[in-house]
């Protein structure tokens, strides 16, 4: 017997409303254990054929790449669970675990028709994150969340009809941009990669969620998109510099925004470049690389998402020009944060140390220098604006006076796993290496890559350090910045009022003088015919007649004219 | 939670930990005596250039956002509706 690990969260999630406590916290907790058991027990292969009309679908297909996807999947599901276990609202509960279902069934889809339904259920799930803030700037937020999510679909859906014309079958494989729809799935997969350009919804959406919810989301929609990406355009070169080009912009925003969980939307961003690149690049270790990353960031961001979960809850902020001095309150969340902020920067011995750097020798293998070094500057600034500014605004800095408890046992729980987890995968990494879809020759631990990592980590914070103590760094400021949402949220919203102002005063300005004029024509016109005008004055019989006359004469001169 | 001011508020002691992170800068600057790399680059044989490249990189980096500022910055209820501007600073208690 099969158990398909999405169908047991999304069908399980279902009863959660009418459970009771403690049941329902046991329930939840059970869910993601047993699929991960069902998981495993499921040998490689492709089940669930079946035929509608004349589609061939797989609704799953178990294989190592969707594999490694899926365990990870579920070990998120099981972190946010345990993260989330002080909450009492069913909402939120059920959209986690239908969420994370979907986004499990998305890897574990074999073809591209069931892969559109899960891709689909990602976004509306994932939405009611966004709404449970219950406010009306998290209402606007879910409904352009929602907006992009459905686009993506649809992209997603059109590409699938042009394959499935082009080709004759909507299996899910290796697909390049040169395939018929290719560039439209391509569409659709970056939106939820979040490309330049597309990428706005992401840094744009997740700070305004829950604080469940940004954990939560910050896990799924843009890894199913990773694995989408391994999938089906390994090896694509133009990912190579979309994905370079991620890894740099965003570190920008990072260092001057100050909403710290927009801090780490950008760097989730910066951080899937780096897997772009990987699957761009395309050989064994370039896909090797992206997607052990994928598995650390899941784990790492995750880990600094909750970490400002928790001080937004202490402290109703997570704003840098208000925090700072935490540590003291929150010694534990204070620790957890700076072993994520660690892997992210993937210090030796942690979890990004181990997997970027397989991504990295993959770009220096294939003697690409301007991305390698672009690649570096983003590793220089990852370190810069997520491994040192998270931590230190929130927790050190200046002292803002904030005198609140730790996180509630169960966060910490949580977040204790997931640095673990951090530590664990850097420390063992063959753990992880043995999960990949090809075989792992890369060694990690050498004497000059350990040097040369430590060396560029240590000028980088001098570099941050001598900038605050000089007085040169920006400070936090209560602040907008402008990206690319500002498009959509400004420019086309105020394009489309001015068009509107243009249209009516086209219309005050030309129709109506012209009604004027026509009104006049009319008046003019009817004159003659009034009871006083000329034409209806009666006429003499002589007057007639030589009008008849004259008309019969013309007539005459016409018809002599033509013979 | 404790009211006293903790190690990290005495500035003669925040002052001795930059020493010893300069300190330890300088001895990873000198590592690069210490092994051999395998390039694969010709520019990574530079002495020090990892110590270089995260120094320079960082503080350019600062400085190009500090300038991105001046474009990019607005108010912090730049895109929020008018009839909702000037409410309290956007909070919130728990979830």
């Amino acid at each position: 017997m099969i158990l398909h690990p999405a169908y047991l969260l999304i069908l399980g999630a279902l009863p959660l409303p009418w459970l009771k406590q403690p049941i329902r916290s046991a329930w939840m907790l059970l869910l993601p254990i047993v699929g991960m058991v069902g998981l495993w027990s499921i040998p490689d292969g492709h089940y669930a054929l079946l035929t509608l009309y004349d589609v061939k679908m797989e609704l799953l297909r178990v294989d190592a790449l969707s594999r490694v996807f899926a365990s990870i999947f579920l070990v998120a599901t099981m972190l946010a669970v345990i993260y989330a276990l002080n909450l009492r609202e069913s909402v939120q509960q059920v959209a986690t675990l239908t969420y994370a279902g979907s986004a499990i069934g998305g890897v574990l889809a074999g073809d591209l028709l069931t892969l559109f339904v899960y891709w689909e259920m990602t976004g509306l799930t994932s939405v009611f994150l966004i709404w449970a803030r219950r406010s009306e700037r998290a209402y606007r937020a879910g409904m352009r969340y929602l907006a992009v999510q459905v686009l993506s679909g649809l992209l997603l859906l059109a590409g699938l009809i042009i394959h499935y014309r082009g080709t004759g079958s909507v299996s899910f494989n290796t697909l390049g941009l040169d395939a018929p729809g290719g560039w439209l799935i391509l569409t659709a997969i970056g939106i939820k990669c979040a490309f330049p350009v597309l990428h706005s919804w992401l840094q744009d959406t997740y700070p305004e969620a829950t604080i469940v919810g940004t954990v939560v989301l910050s896990s799924f929609t843009t890894k199913l998109g990773i694995y989408a990406l391994a999938r089906g355009y390994a090896g694509t070169e133009e990912l190579i510099w979309i994905g370079a080009v991620m890894t740099c912009f965003p570190i920008f925003y990072a260092v001057i925004e100050n909403d710290l969980r927009r801090v780490l939307a950008y760097s989730l961003i910066n951080q899937l470049g780096f897997m772009v690149v990987g699957i761009g690049i395309g050989t064994e270790m370039g896909v090797n690389g992206a997607v052990a990353h994928a598995v650390a960031d899941i784990l790492f961001k995750g880990l600094l998402f909750m970490s400002m979960g928790a001080v937004l809850l202490r402290t109703g902020t997570v704003n840098g020009s208000e925090l700072g001095g935490l540590f003291k309150s929150m010694p534990q969340t204070a620790t957890f944060c700076m072993v994520g902020a660690a892997s992210i920067s993937a210090f030796p011995l942690f979890s990004g140390f181990v997997t970027k750097s397989m991504i990295m020798t993959a770009v220096a293998e294939e003697h690409r220098t301007v991305i390698w070094l672009m690649l570096l500057f983003a590793s220089a600034g990852v370190f810069h604006h997520a491994g040192i500014k998270i931590p230190f605004f929130a927790f050190f800095a200046h002292d803002r006076g904030y005198r609140v408890e730790e996180a509630p046992l169960n966060m910490r729980i949580a977040m204790g796993s997931a640095a673990a987890l951090c530590i664990l995968i850097g420390c063992a990494p063959e753990l992880l290496y043995g999960l990949l879809p090809y075989p792992v020759e890369y060694v990690p631990y050498t004497t000059a890559h350990v040097i040369n990592q430590t060396q560029l980590l240590l000028l980088s914070a001098m570099a941050f350090t001598v900038l605050m103590r000089t007085g040169i760094y920006p400070p936090e400021l209560r602040s907008v910045n402008l990206d690319f949402d500002w498009f959509y949220r400004r420019l086309l919203p105020a394009t489309a009022g001015t068009a509107t102002r243009i249209i009516d005063g086209a219309r005050n300005g030309v129709l109506a003088p012209l009604q004027r004029g026509a009104a006049t024509a009319l008046r003019i016109a009817q004159t003659p015919l009034r009871a006083q005008g000329w034409l209806a004055l009666p006429w003499t019989t002589s007057l007639m007649i030589a009008w008849t006359v004259l008309l019969l004469g013309a007539l005459l001169l016409l018809a002599l004219l033509r013979a | 939670m404790n009211d006293r001011p903790s190690w990290f508020e005495d500035p003669a002691k925040v002052t001795r930990l930059v020493r010893v992170l300069y300190g330890l800068c300088a001895l990873m600057f000198v590592a690069d005596l210490l092994y051999r790399k395998h390039a694969h680059f010709g520019f990574e044989n530079v002495f020090g250039f990892y110590a270089i490249y995260g120094f320079v990189a960082c503080v350019a980096l600062v400085l190009a956002a500090k300038l991105l500022r001046r474009i990019l910055m607005r108010r912090e209820d730049y895109y929020d509706a008018p009839e909702t501007r000037e409410t309290a600073p956007h909070r919130e208690d728990a979830h």
